[in-house]
Parts: C-alpha cells; structure tokens; sequence
C-alpha cells in the first residue's frame, strides 16, 4: 500500500521538477541573451558612421581627361571625366575579352540587376563621359594607382601595385589576380553635376 | 589530487596557522613551487619562463604606454611619436613593448615545437596542449590588435587585409566584417575596439597560462625521454625528480639572463629591425603601400594564406563540389585556420605510443624537415605572391598538413622505435653519471 502510494507520489513530482529545471534553464539562456544582443548590436556600425554614407560633389569644375578622389564610407570612390579615346577604348572591348563579364547586382547598384559588364552599363550618361567606381582593388583591398594619370597599367585605367592587377578604361579587371570588376558605388549625377554617392 | 607524491606544506608558526584553516594560499603556492620535477629536463625546456617573463613585460610597459595613448584616428600616430619623443624614457618603454612583442613569439615557437618533438601533447597532457594552442591564438589576436594601434601604414593595411579575410566566408562574411570594423572600412570604431581588447585579452591570457601550469602540475612535467616519474612512492618518485625550487628556477633564470642579452641588445641598438618603416608613415586610406607585410611571427600562416590561389587544383575541387561556395579566398583562410587547428589536433592524430621524439628513428627526420617548412614558410611570407615563391609556399602549405595528417598517423604504425630507458633515473645516470657513486669515480 505504502509502496503505490510513493510511486503514484513520485512520478508526477519528477515531471514538475524536470518542468522546472527546463523552465529556470530556458529563462536563463533568454536573459543571457537578452543582455548580450545589445553589447553585440552596440558593435555595429553607429548612428554617425551610417549617417557618413552620403557625400555630395560639385564635379562642374572637373576638366575633360581629369579624375578626382572622394572619399566615401571610408573608401576612395574613382571620378573620371573620361576623355573621348578613353571612351572609345572600353567601348571596343568584346565581353568575352573579360575576366568578369557580368556585373552583379550588388557590385553595380545603379543597373536593374545582373547586366553584362558594357561599358554603356559601367559609364554615367548616354555619352558615358562620367566614370564612378570605387577605388579597392577587388583581390585584397589594395588602393590602385592611376589617378594622378601615370601608372594606369596596360589597359589605361588603373594598376593595383600590390600584386599586378591591370583595370581599363571602364574599370574592368583585364590581367591579374582580381577576380571582379571595380565595383561601382550607388550615386547619382544630375545635368547641374552635381554628384551624390551613396544615395 | 592524484599527482607525483611529495612533502606538502605545513604551517608550522601560530600565524601560519591562523592564516592556513581561512586560506591556503601559502600552501597553493608552496607546492606549486615546490612541485618534483623530472631532473633530466634539457634547455629545451627554459621556454615557460621565458613566456611568464614575456607576459608580464607586456602588460606593465602595455600599462605604462597606455598613459600616454590616444586611442582616435586623428590623434594615434601622434600620440606615439610623442611617447616616443616627448614622454620621459617613453621610447625604451615603446621599444620595450614591441620587441618584447617578438620574443614572445620566438619563445612560443620554441615551445610549441618542443612539446611536437619531445611528444609533449600526448595523453595525458592533451588539455595542457589545447589551453596552450588556446592561448597562442589569442596571442595572435592580441599582437594584430597591437599593431594596429599606432596608426602607421602597416597598421591600418594589415588590418584591412586580415579584417578582409572574415569577408570571404560565404553569405555572412560582409556583415561580419562590418560588424567587426563598426563601419564599411578600418576606421575609429575599428581603432577604439581593438584598443579595448588588446588590452584586455592579455588578462584573458593570464588566467589560460594559471590552467595550463594547473594542467601540467597534475599530469607532471613531460621529459626529454618521455618516460613518466615513477609515483608508486615518495621515495621512488625523489630518484627520478628534484623540487623546482630551487633547482629548476635557477636553471630557468640563468636562460633567461642569456635571452635578455640578446633581447636587450636588440632593443638597444637595434629596436627597429624587426618593425616595418612604413608604419612610420601615418595610415592614409587612400593610399596603399605598394608591400602589405604582416609582422615575422605571422608569416608563416599568412604563406599558407595566399598559397591556394584558384589555379589549384584542390581549391577547384572544393569550390565545384560546394557549388563555388567554397572560393579560393575563402579556401585560403580555412587553411590559414587549419594550420593551427591539425596542431591542436596532434594528440589524437599521432598514433605511435612512444612519447619522445629521441627513441623514434623515423619521425625524427619528419620532425626536422617540419621545422625547415616552418622557417621557409616564414621566408616565403615575406616574399610577393608570384612565381617562384606561390609554388613553394603550396608545397610548403601542403607539406604542413601532410606532417598531421598523414605522417603523424601512419608512424606510428610503421616504425619501430628505438629501445627507451626504463626510468628517468637511469637515463639520467647515463648522461650525468651516477650522482651517489660521483665521489667514488671523478667523473666527466
């Protein structure tokens, strides 16, 4: 008698402890997390860094055949006011010359979605004369050089010196290790030249 | 606790009493530093000094330097030019710290390779081995974070491409990056976090070194011979073993003594030669130095980094069965990371149950050649990534993991090992003589 007692006793005591343990430990873990997430969030990018994604430039006082450097999230985003050669040259280029002929969406925001690699794609304005890119080789992160006009490599756009990544005149990759094209930043050049990365 | 038997400590005055039913403290100490250890250990194994006297130079200059820091962008770089020109002795202190940066390195190097000769990460030592693979990450943590404090070229360019690097992990590397750096690019967010870390994770590193002198206080102290102290008594266990104190610390700091000349020499008169002068150019993100170089320590693994660039054949493989989730960047940082993760790994990799290197006449010239590998992985570090040197650096890479992967496992099956003393005593005797018999038969 004493015995079904215990045991009609025990099994439904058991079931509420181990619903407590289950209880104290899932309230625990949701606390733990609770406390952590703001401490992780609060290493996200801040309120001000965000804010520093737009920059505005007046391009009216770029000569034909200049290029000019801004800075834009912490990165140089490439101007060129591309002289007509320089047009004609990433103009003539086939697609299947390219290491990489399709720009994906992310890495050319201001097209639609996934367009070949053209430089009618590539160049702001029916005549294409405006090159925005941003200026990060895309192998490691290295800064190419061309912008003051010398060392612009084989292909007269830009050189990567660390590890020989040649760019043309569209800022495509042509030879080396790089594996894509100079992204290009989302911006926006209205008649009055008036530049907005980033927008 | 089961550990090698041995006087423990007795308080033996009415204070030491009092103090000894509240806390042991003086007890923990007393036996910590009074532990029997092996009598036959060789210079190799000086190199656990070296490292507590390496961490402890760290953290006091490290708090010193820090007086005179500013951790922002627009202020770093100056702030250090002015610990080095303006702060009273602030140069020998910045000198201090960053060379004591190196021969931390040397001295962990020396250590780890030690322990991979002389089998020191086999059973029961395995957790002794993690915690000290464990803290040798996080000295690779802490020194990247450190460099990138002054703010010079190097600084901001390493930590560009070393940050980069958790951007090739598939779907959520570029969060992750962004996450990490507090913004798109390397920039005060990024300065700021690693400032707070790198001063933190020295303690982080203190308290992994208390649990692996802990692991190792249990175990015992490996030996050149890899034969274990004799436990079955005191006495037995005193034939094979003499107390640290004093025998060993002297040992120690004498080879401490020796490395400081040579340390303080090298701070002294050449406290630059291991740094890089373009990190006294201050950092300008928008201008690359044509040579991105990591400090000496981490060139190796940054050879293993760039070794698999998409012409290889592997990295093919692995990027057409993942479907090109797997790119050669991507590649490149799994095996950056598993270079280190297969040395965790040793103890269940090597299969051959004779502890020590010395009785293994086969994996002794395996063991050799690894060490070549290290040194010229190191050389090819250094080296730009073109031909010759991407060649080399894959064989160099391949034949790391092949050491763990294949050598380890397959030696132990293979070989035959070299008969091994059967105490300590006696390999002891053999090199040294006989110390009771040392009156009878002058030796040497």
């Amino acid at each position: 008698m004493r015995q079904t007692i215990d045991e009609t006793n025990q099994l439904p005591a058991t079931e509420r402890r181990d619903f407590l343990y289950y209880a104290t430990a899932s309230t625990g873990a949701i606390a733990a997390g609770a406390a952590v997430w703001p401490l992780i969030n609060s290493m996200n990018p801040s309120a001000d860094v965000t804010a520093s994604g737009t920059v505005r430039v007046d391009l009216s006082g770029v000569e034909p055949g200049q290029r000019i450097t801004v800075k834009w999230q912490g990165h140089p985003v490439f101007v060129w006011r591309r002289s007509e050669a320089a047009i004609q040259a990433a103009r003539a280029v086939d697609l299947d010359q390219l290491p990489d002929p399709v720009d994906e969406a992310g890495e050319n925001p201001n097209t639609s979605g996934e367009e070949p690699a053209l430089d009618e794609n590539r160049a702001a304005g029916e005549d294409g004369e405006w090159l925005v890119v941003i200026g990060v080789c895309t192998h490691l992160g290295c800064i190419p050089l061309g912008q003051d006009g010398s060392a612009v490599g084989e292909f007269g756009g830009w050189f990567c010196p660390c590890h020989g990544s040649h760019y043309d005149t569209s800022g495509r990759i042509r030879k080396g290790p790089a594996p894509r094209n100079l992204d290009i930043p989302p911006y926006d050049l209205g008649d009055d030249l008036q530049l907005v990365i980033g927008t | 606790m089961a550990g090698i038997p041995h006087d423990h400590y007795e308080p033996s005055t009415g204070a030491e009493k009092w103090l000894h039913r509240r806390l042991p403290v003086v007890g923990i100490l007393y036996d910590t530093i009074m532990i029997p250890t092996p009598k036959n250990l060789n210079w190799m194994w000086i190199w656990g000094i070296v490292l507590t006297f390496c961490l402890a130079l760290q953290i006091i200059t490290g708090i010193v330097l820090v007086m005179h820091y500013t951790p922002h962008v627009d202020m770093a770089f100056a702030s250090v030019e002015h610990i080095m020109r303006d702060v009273n002795g602030g140069f020998m202190l910045r000198y201090l710290h960053a060379n004591g940066a190196s021969l931390f390195f040397v001295a962990v190097y020396a250590h780890i390779f030690r322990g991979l000769y002389y089998g020191s990460y086999k059973e029961p030592r395995e957790i002794t081995w993690i915690i000290g693979i464990l803290i040798f990450v996080l000295m690779m943590g802490t020194g990247f974070m450190g460099y990138v404090l002054p703010w010079g070229q190097m600084s901001f360019w390493g930590a560009t491409v070393i940050t980069g690097l958790f951007g090739a992990i598939p779907f959520v590397g570029e969060s992750l990056q962004t996450w990490l750096l507090g913004g798109p690019a390397v920039d005060n967010a990024t300065l700021n976090r690693f400032f707070s870390l790198h001063y933190l994770l020295p303690f982080v590193i203190a308290g992994l070194v208390i649990v692996h002198i802990w692991a190792f206080h249990t175990t015992g102290n490996n030996n050149p011979t890899g034969v274990e102290v004799r436990r079955g008594s005191k006495a037995e266990a005193e034939k094979d073993t003499l107390p640290f104190w004093p025998y060993f610390v002297i040992k120690d700091l004498f080879a401490l003594a020796l490395v400081m000349v040579i340390f303080w020499a090298i701070v002294g008169f050449m406290p630059n030669y291991l740094g890089h002068p373009d990190n006294y150019i201050e950092a300008n993100p928008l201008s690359t130095p044509a040579h991105i170089v990591p400090e000496w320590y981490f060139l190796p693994f940054y050879a293993i980094l760039r070794a698999f660039t998409s012409e290889v054949w592997v990295v093919q493989i692995a990027s057409f069965l993942t479907g090109g989730i797997i790119d050669a960047k991507f590649f490149g940082v799994l095996a950056m990371f598993g270079a280190i993760v297969v040395m965790a790994l040793a103890p269940w990799l090597d299969t051959s149950s004779v502890r020590s290197g010395r009785y293994r006449p086969m994996f002794k010239w395996w063991f050799a050649l690894l060490c070549v590998d290290f040194i010229v992985l190191m050389w090819l570090g250094a080296m730009p990534a073109e031909e010759p040197y991407a060649s080399f650096s894959l064989i160099g890479a391949a034949y790391w993991f092949a050491y763990f992967l294949v050598i380890l496992p397959l030696l132990g099956v293979i070989e035959k090992p070299d008969p091994r003393p059967a105490t300590i005593e006696e390999d002891f005797a053999a090199h040294y003589g006989d110390a009771d018999s040392k009156s009878a038969a002058p030796a040497e």
